[in-house]
């Protein structure tokens, strides 16, 4: 049967059979007709891209102090970034390693040094051809100690880049497996003369041209006429970015079909938002997660028994089903999930004991309140899950004070400063640089001040590993030490909600809102 | 009435009236710049870890912070900015590394473009409201109008807009429900983009306007005057519109420019919610980011606005009401 409905759907997709006769035939096959619709619109992506149109997004995080300065991206700049940039690697929608601009990536057998070969005869939106000197300038400048790259973090363990012909040589001071995966970070757009002239030009060698840059009210790109792919990205004429910041807007622009696709639906108002006809809601999974943060090098946090007793006071479930609607998986205390490759699935999930927390409270000897600072801005719901979760401490015996501090300012006076407070990470490309930014004793952003000599081993020891199933177990033993002696109390992994209108197609995959950060404004196209 | 007190004011008198007020009002400003720059110096958080946000480390903080110029005292940075004030210079913007009079010029463009349609419509609207209002005071006209514009006003902003935009951008699809528009838009489609702003501003100043017009009248009404103009046989509308309305525009004026003033500096909110690029909203950006050269640059501005909107109310109610310009 369903070959036989799968092969009418394509005759409908070809034009030799009408709608109403194919629903029709479903309906005889005993399918019903809400399933022969989506079989309908399956077959039609299936048909393949089209080309024109603008594709317009309405997207919330745009502000008007932004540039086009990738080493300064944050989200929306770095969603129109992925129309304009391009960069050495990416992951594809389903999570694997894609060669970019990098034709070839090599290593020696330590893997202390990567060869990436650049394609060639790929251009610059100024018409200047890409080189390994181009890439390595861009490296260079992420790299700088003076740069105030976002992305200086991962450059740390580069120790010399170099141009050779066409490859790129870059030497590590510590060996790691895992480095091409680093290079898909956001920030990594490769520039003309690594963008040391001016940075904020938007030019790169990605699908579209940058044309409209307000910053805070709309950017805009038009189709490069040299794009190196166009056969698998830069379908649309023009992309049309419009900042939408009142969640309220975007949803009523997208309504009335004054943009194509929207990021950031609130979890509370999916349901309503899904009744709406001709527009879909996705939901997808990715490694953001929402964290209580416990300094184990202040009092009383600095009894693993009191940590312990405070992470079986959390009602994970409860999280997910009230301040997530739904709209995301529990956490296990470290920051790992599924999004991640070789992700350790079979440690087991700790959920709420209030006798064991008790326990364990009881065993560490402390007695009065303990403090937990929050603010809204922390994370959607932050101040509402704070209350909840003192809730489920009293019945553990465990008195929990919540402060409510201001939005601004929290993330320079609170977060990684104060013991007790609550916080947000949108995760990273995998598992080492997840625990290098966060976990490791000497990382600045160390914000549990967690600090294991055998994490911290491990950790070496997994980079350089090159047998998966071995880097596996390491990242296994890494994770139980995390979650059972860590500072990070790990309730739950938020969805990236979108809303797409049905007009367009080839939407799906990646990891992170609107297919990874935004790559579906030049993956998708507009169905006529 | 009115052409008599003109003509009893010397020239002279109010020339120095006006050169009084506009240089109380440029001293003024400078105490707001004074006070903002303070206010920006008090908030917690710094420049750097605003604009590199959580992802930022240590050296990237301290290059950011170098390069901006923080590390100098905050009287250094406070005269370096005024000078430039004073020679049409307002900086460039930390977090972005624009020119600031450049992107404020189509800010504050915008701004005025839409407050300017939006007082259009609503300042005679409130005018001819109130007037209608006091000519059947008390009786069913004069409540349904104030009734009707006292809802409007007791709505917040955001309701309003919400409700617009879900009947004449959802339902019906008539006007667009984001206002974005841009430089070389034609005209047009650029009143077009403004017509649901627009009339959610005029929703939330019209009462006021419209009250403040009806008590001022009646309050005019009871004089012996109007009295006299009714006994003489003069229709309602002519006693109101030649006797009682030029004796009550001093307060008329004085809450219309507040409103103006409101239209150009309170609007964040129906900002946000057309996505109109306004100045409210690049404020707001700004203030988020700690970006004290711009934050300045808009208060100034903002101040500036209800400075000289004032000013004028002040010198018109002079105008209009001679024993004002006679003080004793």
């Amino acid at each position: 049967m369903s070959q036989e409905l799968g092969y009418l759907s394509r005759c409908v997709a070809a034009g030799r059979l009408s709608r109403r006769e194919f629903l029709g035939r479903a309906t005889a096959l005993g399918v019903s007709a809400t399933f022969a619709n989506s079989l309908l619109a399956r077959a039609a992506q299936a048909e393949g891209p089209v080309r024109g149109g603008i594709i317009k997004g309405g997207i919330d995080g745009g502000g008007s102090t932004q540039s086009l300065d990738p080493a300064t991206f944050v989200t929306l700049p770095g969603i129109f970034g992925k129309c304009w940039g391009e960069y050495l690697v990416a992951l594809t929608p389903d999570g694997h390693l894609e060669n970019r601009l990098a034709e070839e990536v090599g290593s020696s057998d330590d893997v202390k040094i990567w060869t990436f070969k650049i394609r060639q005869d790929v251009e610059f939106h100024n018409g200047k051809t890409v080189t390994a000197e181009d890439v390595v300038a861009t490296l260079e400048r992420h790299s700088d100690e003076k740069s105030k790259s976002a992305a200086l973090g991962i450059m740390r363990n580069i120790k010399s880049l170099k141009a050779d012909g066409r490859d790129v040589v870059i030497t590590l001071k510590e060996p790691d497996a895992e480095l091409p995966f680093l290079m898909t970070d956001y920030h990594l757009v490769i520039q003309p003369n690594g963008g040391r002239d001016n940075p904020a030009e938007g030019i790169s060698a990605g699908p579209y041209k940058v044309t409209v840059n307000e910053p805070g009210v709309r950017h805009g790109g038009e189709r490069f006429a040299n794009f190196w792919q166009a056969d698998k990205m830069g379908f649309a004429d023009q992309v049309e970015i419009i900042v939408i910041n009142d969640a309220t807007s975007r949803i009523s622009a997208l309504q009335s079909g004054q943009v194509h696709m929207i990021n950031k639906v609130e979890p509370k108002v999916v349901d309503f938002v899904k009744r709406v006809p001709n527009l879909k809601v996705e939901a997808v999974s990715g490694p953001g997660h929402y964290v209580f943060i416990m300094r184990c090098d202040s009092a009383p946090f600095d009894n693993n028994d009191l940590r312990m007793a405070l992470k079986l006071a959390m009602d994970r479930q409860e999280m997910v089903d009230k301040i997530l609607h739904g709209y995301g998986t529990v956490g296990n205390d470290f920051p790992i999930n599924a999004s991640y490759p070789l992700f350790p699935d079979d440690i087991e999930q700790r959920t709420f004991d209030p006798d064991q927390a008790k326990h364990h409270y009881k065993k560490s000897g402390h007695s009065g309140s303990i403090l937990l600072r929050t603010a809204y801005s922390s994370f959607p719901g932050a101040v509402d899950a704070a209350q909840l979760y003192q809730q489920s401490c009293a019945k553990a015996g465990i008195t929990l004070d919540v402060k409510r501090e201001p939005d601004d300012g929290y993330s320079a006076e609170v977060w990684n400063k104060k013991p007790f407070c609550t916080s947000f990470w949108s995760g990273r490309a995998i598992q080492s640089q997840m625990y290098a930014t966060a976990y490791l004793s000497t990382a600045p952003w160390n914000e549990t001040r967690f600090s294991n000599e055998r994490f911290d081993k491990l950790l070496t020891e997994a980079r350089a590993e090159l047998d998966e199933n071995k880097r596996k177990n390491l990242y296994r033993e890494m994770a139980i030490i995390v979650r059972d002696e860590g500072g990070t109390i790990l309730p739950m992994f938020n969805q990236f909600i979108d809303a797409i209108s049905d007009k367009i197609g080839g939407y799906g995959g990646g990891r992170g809102e609107l297919m990874d950060g935004g790559y579906a404004f030049s993956r998708c196209w507009l169905t006529a | 009435m009115l052409a008599d007190g003109l003509i009893r004011a010397p020239m002279s008198h109010i020339v120095r009236l006006i050169v009084q007020r506009v240089s109380l009002g440029v001293l003024l400003l400078v105490a707001v710049s004074v006070l903002i720059f303070a206010g920006t110096q008090i908030l917690p958080g710094d420049v750097a870890q605003a604009i590199l946000g959580q992802s930022a480390t240590p050296e990237s903080l301290a290059n950011l912070r170098e390069q901006l110029g923080l590390n100098d005292p905050a009287f250094i940075r406070y005269f370096r900015w005024l000078g430039g004030v004073v020679t049409g210079d307002l900086g460039t913007a930390m977090s972005s590394g624009q020119d600031i009079a450049t992107s404020i010029k189509g800010r504050l463009w915008n701004t005025l473009f839409l407050a300017f349609w939006a007082a259009v419509v609503a300042v005679p609207l409130a005018i001819i409201l109130g007037l209608i209002a006091v000519r059947y005071r008390n009786g069913w006209v004069d409540k349904l109008i104030s009734g009707l514009a006292l809802a409007s006003t007791s709505f917040p902003e955001f309701f309003i807009g919400y409700v617009l935009v879900y009947f004449f951008a959802v339902k019906y699809q008539i006007f667009p429900g984001i206002s974005t528009v841009y430089d070389g838009m034609p005209f047009g489609e650029r009143m077009q983009a403004i017509m649901l702003p627009a009339a959610a501003l005029t929703l939330v100043v019209l009462a006021h306007m419209m009250r403040m017009t009806r008590a001022a009248i009646l309050n005019v009404m009871q004089s012996a005057y109007v009295e006299t103009a009714e006994l003489k046989g003069l229709s309602a509308f002519a006693v109101i519109r030649r006797h009682a309305f030029p004796n009550a525009i001093a307060p008329i004026i004085n809450v219309v420019m507040l409103n103006l003033a409101y239209l150009i500096v309170g609007v964040v909110v129906v900002e946000v919610i057309f996505v109109y690029p306004g100045m409210g909203q690049y404020l707001v950006d700004h203030v988020t980011k700690r970006d004290v050269p711009v934050v300045q640059a808009v208060g100034l501005i903002f101040a500036a606005v209800y400075i000289s909107l004032n000013i004028i109310a002040d010198i018109a109610a002079i105008v209009a009401n001679p024993r004002l310009g006679h003080p004793k």
